[in-house]
């Protein structure tokens, strides 16, 4: 070997040989890692959105009470502060409380009006024995995580709705169904959209043709009446396992077209790609170029399209719902729990029941942000 | 004001030695002193321009020459103030002084949206960028353009500004200027939208005008012409010239005075004679050496003398003199210590090296002077080469016969055919085991598509390709093989990519890239000779072939994004060798490379095909690297090989009319050479490949093309051998022509 061929070296001003390496042998998911961690909004969302599906999924220990949990003593008990400090006494008594109601009817409106009644406090705890649930559906488990510590007694953070439920243990029953329906929703149109995006654009030609102007039909469909129409057909008799699979399905048919055309401009810019090309000339057999080489290029541009897709799902689920052709009770998501704030009058007496609402503008912003970030970080070799 | 009223500003003076000039006294338009523009990013500030000091004078040309990322472009963007967002102009000085009987502005102090520097922008200084058909709106006509800007710096009514346009749009040599007018940019090829770019920069009669790289993404002929234009222009309006280049050839074409850069700084200054004649800088020196340059003694097998290393990242400046890493000259405790001072070598002269400073260098080192190229003599004829390429018994390891490629023009919902480009029609091709062939040509001339062919990542539409493996009598035809079929040859015969940075997939480790073919079964794996078949693991022969390429073995596990183009390119060139293949067609395998690193990759690739017995396939837009790898050449026009023959005979004694416009067309290293009346110029651009014009193609653009037999279609020229040269010129005995010397 001649003297000048070896003489790569190490630039002298490259920093220590350790650092250099840990960025060179960077893979790529590192290197989108670092890049996304400079994105402060973007961290943001991904907490949260890590916090709402915990929420999601461990929803029976958080919550106080359970889905069925009602007392009707209590029907649109207004929310109720978290106390630390019981200043009411002579001394200063520490312990998590909350004030009880008294009850009140209003002798011409006939109205049941509630007083919080700094007296009548009720201990609240942590870890406390409640209901009994099955954790993940597995393990039989009785303490919640905060909660009133006798079980009669009645605590309503978030107030109650009509039937004297807590709304907050509804929400947070509700995260599961409705953050799951996203996730679910786009996991089909993924499938849909990169199977079809995949063949359209690597096979190109005639096969192409058709399922662009599929896509072009569907894309053309007005969205609501079609959910509206297939929402409907869902038999009534369906139990809400089914319906809840059914409504999935039907979000998911609308939303592999975007998808799948992503895919397809995607397969058909790099099907030309100079590294595409070398390693067909080294042989390599045609499926290990689709998933070896072409898939993963943009595997992380899906993620983020992904992340950008769910909230979409969700705000379809909720309005599917809320229009009550969606989820039906008794299960419970966040568009169905917006179904009981329909009434103005409702409203004007219980306005907590519109927080649901606010769960959903949280969890929707929280992955768009999630998303962006994403998306600005997906590739990390275009500067 | 002249420099020397300049001269008793402290601040200015000692750059602006321009009094008593061999030449009489020169007036400068444009004085840049000490600039520094940084550009500050999460990483750290970037020092892109470190204090340059550069001064156009006026009706001359000053190049600006360096290699990427030295900071030529940035320097030239800075005199506009046309710096991109984190980037600012952080100190020095930018005086304007475009009449000498007005007072010198300070650019950089002016309001970047001020009326005095929309002024400049456009009127005063007109600019050229390096991609025009970028650099033009493709929603605007040519004439919109040019009418937008001659109203914005004048105040002429519509008909008049029209009429200045089509006026402007002649003087550039645009044919038919008043058709041009109403066109879109798409609608022109790229050396005519060079042409827009150059009247819209010189409609409003600017003092300077700063051309960055303007002929860089421009074919060969194309750029001959275009820098004949500006020297024509600059000849008839007297204006001032900046000319920012990394093509010493095209430096010693156009340039009266030359600064060179190197990562930011001005490492030398001189007029063009004494820069190629006598150059001072170790920088400048390397430069000029890595180029390959027929006025070496003309042997072929000369190494290139490359410069190692790479140009580092500005954010990562070496300490002292930022050359000393790569210098070969580098004193230790000195050239890492302290920065080289500007001295004064007379003549205007300056070149910043501890060599050239008494105190540093003892006075008892003297820079190495690089000996005056001699003066051409006759080449050797080419039986007195030691290698004789072709000897006649020798059979041909590929013969490629009426090889035609073409692609189908699709219109319509059903994608129907209307029509073929025919890229590559009847192209007959041998190539001999151990040889290089060079394969030249303009863009669109059907080269990368031929070498495509063979290496059959396309499929040919016709013709054979007759492929027979070393020491092995029988002949495959690869052009009838497909799919699984291919997978053999596909080890045999290998291909290196341009382009380093598209054609190494980002997301595998260098082990999984030169690995990959290794890993299918059945490949066909011949152990090197002398080596234990035993312990040939991939990994092992992987890190074999890195050290092959001259990169460290402990790289393997590394990404492709931490490596430079070179060293890119050095992977890519591992990957293609470590199936032992026999054949490897290099397409344009150096052109994206620097002139430093493409020495490298030469030597690299020379080294290699000694060591594994390869035989290239060359294909190169760049007759100098041709000149310098190749035995024998073939040159490709509109899809046809119309010239095949020996380098030495080609290059001396080009037979077709084609050839010789190309290498009358490649800017020579040296300013003694310039015009010369050697210029033969091809008028119009390439014709429409979807529609050849009949009988021999070239035609359209020859000088001695004769009406009633160049253009018939039912004689076309076919390839001729005589004595190992072959042409297609139907009047190839008639007409006398010029080759290189």
């Amino acid at each position: 070997m001649s003297s000048q061929s070896t003489s790569i070296k190490p630039l002298p001003s490259e920093p220590d040989d350790q650092s250099a390496d840990s960025y060179a042998a960077a893979s790529r998911w590192r290197l989108v890692w670092r890049r996304f961690r400079r994105h402060k909004l973007a961290m943001v969302g991904l907490v949260v959105t890590i916090l709402v599906y915990v929420i999601a999924v461990f929803g029976e220990v958080i919550a106080p009470y359970s889905n069925s949990h009602l007392n009707a003593d209590y029907a649109y008990a207004p929310p109720q502060q978290l106390q630390i400090v019981d200043t009411s006494g002579d001394s200063w008594d520490w312990g998590l409380h909350v004030h009880g109601y008294t009850m009140e009817r209003d002798p011409e409106t006939l109205e049941q009006e509630f007083t919080t009644d700094p007296d009548n406090q009720v201990p609240v705890g942590f870890f406390v024995q409640g209901e009994q649930y099955e954790l993940l559906g597995l393990i039989p488990w009785d303490r919640h995580l905060i909660g009133p510590v006798a079980s009669d007694t009645p605590m309503y953070l978030l107030g109650a709705d009509q039937l004297g439920r807590d709304q907050l243990s509804r929400i947070i029953h509700g995260t599961r169904i409705s953050m799951s329906v996203g996730l679910v929703g786009v996991g089909m149109g993924f499938v849909l959209g990169i199977l079809l995006g995949g063949i359209s654009g690597y096979f190109g030609g005639r096969v192409d043709t058709i399922i662009q102007r599929a896509v072009e039909l569907f894309m053309s469909l007005p969205t609501l009446p079609l959910w509206l129409g297939l929402a409907a057909a869902v038999p009534r008799e369906w139990g809400s396992v089914e319906r809840y699979f059914a409504i999935t399905l039907v979000l998911s048919l609308v939303a592999w077209t975007g998808l799948a055309r992503d895919v397809r401009g995607r397969f058909l810019a790099l099907r030309e790609e100079d590294f595409v090309t070398s390693a067909r000339l080294d042989g390599t057999g045609e499926p290990r170029i689709i998933f070896g080489h072409i898939l993963p290029s943009f595997t992380s541009h899906l993620i983020a399209t992904l992340t950008l897709a769910i909230p979409s799902m969700i705000l379809a689920e909720t309005a599917l719902s809320f229009l009550g052709l969606g989820l039906q009770p008794p299960t419970v998501s966040w568009g169905v729990l917006l179904q009981e704030a329909q009434n103005i009058r409702v409203i004007s007496t219980a306005p907590w029941l519109l927080l649901p609402g606010a769960a959903v503008v949280i969890a929707v912003l929280a992955m768009n942000f999630l998303g962006d970030g994403l998306r600005d970080a997906a590739d990390p070799y275009k500067h | 004001m002249t420099s020397t009223t300049r001269a008793d500003q402290p601040a200015v003076s000692e750059g602006a030695r321009v009094a008593g000039e061999p030449g009489g006294e020169r007036q400068a338009v444009l004085t840049i002193r000490d600039l520094k523009t940084q550009y500050r990013t999460d990483e750290g500030t970037v020092k892109a321009v470190d204090g340059v000091d550069l001064t156009a004078y006026r009706g001359q040309t000053t190049c600006v020459v360096g290699e990427s990322g030295c900071g030529k472009s940035v320097t030239a963007r800075s005199i506009l103030q046309l710096i991109d967002h984190p980037g600012k102009i952080t100190g020095g000085r930018i005086m304007w002084q475009p009449d000498p009987a007005t007072e010198a502005v300070d650019l950089t102090q002016l309001d970047e949206d001020g009326e005095r520097l929309r002024r400049v922008r456009g009127g005063e200084i007109g600019m050229v960028f390096q991609e025009p058909m970028a650099s033009l709106s493709p929603m605007y006509t040519v004439g919109s353009h040019l009418m937008e800007t001659i109203q914005l710096h004048s105040d002429l009514n519509e008909a008049d500004a029209k009429d200045r346009a089509i006026y402007e749009l002649k003087r550039v040599g645009i044919p038919q200027p008043e058709r041009r007018f109403d066109n879109y940019p798409f609608q022109l090829s790229g050396g005519m939208c060079q042409r827009v770019m150059i009247a819209l920069a010189l409609s409003c009669d600017p003092s300077l005008l700063i051309a960055d790289e303007p002929t860089t993404a421009l074919d060969v002929t194309t750029q001959a012409r275009i820098l004949d234009l500006l020297h024509e222009l600059q000849a008839e309006t007297g204006m001032s010239m900046l000319f920012i280049t990394h093509d010493l050839g095209v430096v010693a074409e156009i340039a009266d005075d030359v600064s060179v850069m190197y990562l930011g700084k001005v490492v030398e200054r001189a007029g063009v004679v004494d820069l190629f004649e006598n150059p001072q800088h170790p920088y400048t020196q390397a430069l000029l050496e890595s180029i390959p340059s027929r006025d070496h003694d003309g042997h072929r097998l000369d190494r290139l003398r490359a410069i190692s290393g790479t140009v580092p990242h500005p954010a990562q400046r070496p300490p002292g003199c930022s050359f000393h890493p790569r210098c070969p000259h580098a004193m230790a405790g000195t050239c890492d210590v302290d920065e080289p001072p500007v001295l004064d070598l007379g003549d205007d002269r300056i070149a910043p090296c501890h060599l050239h400073n008494p105190e540093t260098s003892g006075g008892g080192r003297p820079l190495p002077m690089l000996p005056v190229p001699p003066v051409p003599e006759a080449r050797e004829t080419p039986e007195v080469r030691e290698q004789t390429p072709m000897p006649a018994s020798k059979q041909p390891m590929l013969s490629v016969r009426d090889l035609t490629v073409e692609f189908p023009i699709r219109k319509g919902f059903w994608k129907r055919t209307v029509g073929h480009v025919g890229a590559v029609s009847s192209v007959d091709l041998d190539i001999y085991p151990g040889e290089t062939l060079g394969l030249v040509g303009e863009s669109g001339c059907g080269k990368t598509t031929l070498g495509r062919s063979i290496v059959r990542a396309l499929a040919p539409t016709r013709g054979s390709i007759a492929y027979r493996a070393p020491g092995s009598d029988s002949e495959v035809d690869l052009a009838d093989l497909s799919g699984r079929e291919l997978r053999p040859y596909r080890s045999d015969v290998r291909m290196i990519f341009q382009d380093p940075f598209t054609s190494l997939n980002p997301r595998k480790t260098l082990l999984q890239l030169i690995g990959e073919p290794l890993q299918r079964a059945g490949s066909r794996n011949r152990p090197p000779a002398g080596k234990d078949v035993a312990d040939s693991t991939i990994q092992d022969q992987v890190a074999d072939m890195l050290a092959k390429v001259g990169l460290r073995p402990e790289y393997m596990r590394r990404y492709p994004h931490a490596f430079s183009g070179g060293q890119r390119q050095r992977v890519n060139i591992a990957r293609a060798l470590i199936t032992r293949p026999s054949l490897v067609v290099a397409d344009e395998a150096v052109s994206a490379l620097d002139v430093s690193v493409r020495a490298q990759i030469l030597n690299l690739l020379k080294d290699l095909q000694e060591e594994f017995q390869l035989t290239y396939l060359f294909i190169s837009h760049d007759l100098s690297v041709v000149e310098h790898v190749c035995d024998r050449v073939a040159v490709m026009y509109l899809g046809q090989v119309v010239e095949q023959a020996d380098t030495g005979s080609l290059f001396d004694q080009p037979q077709h009319p084609y050839t010789e416009a190309l290498l009358s067309a490649v800017p020579q290293p040296d300013p003694h050479q310039r015009g010369g009346g050697r210029r033969i110029r091809l008028p119009d651009d390439l014709p429409d490949p979807t529609n050849p014009p009949p009988g021999c193609r070239f035609h359209t653009r020859c000088r001695f093309a004769v009406e009633g037999l160049c253009d018939r279609g039912d004689a076309p020229p076919v390839l001729q051998e005589e004595t190992g040269h072959a042409v297609a010129c139907l009047r190839a005995e008639e007409i006398e022509l010029q080759g290189r010397h």
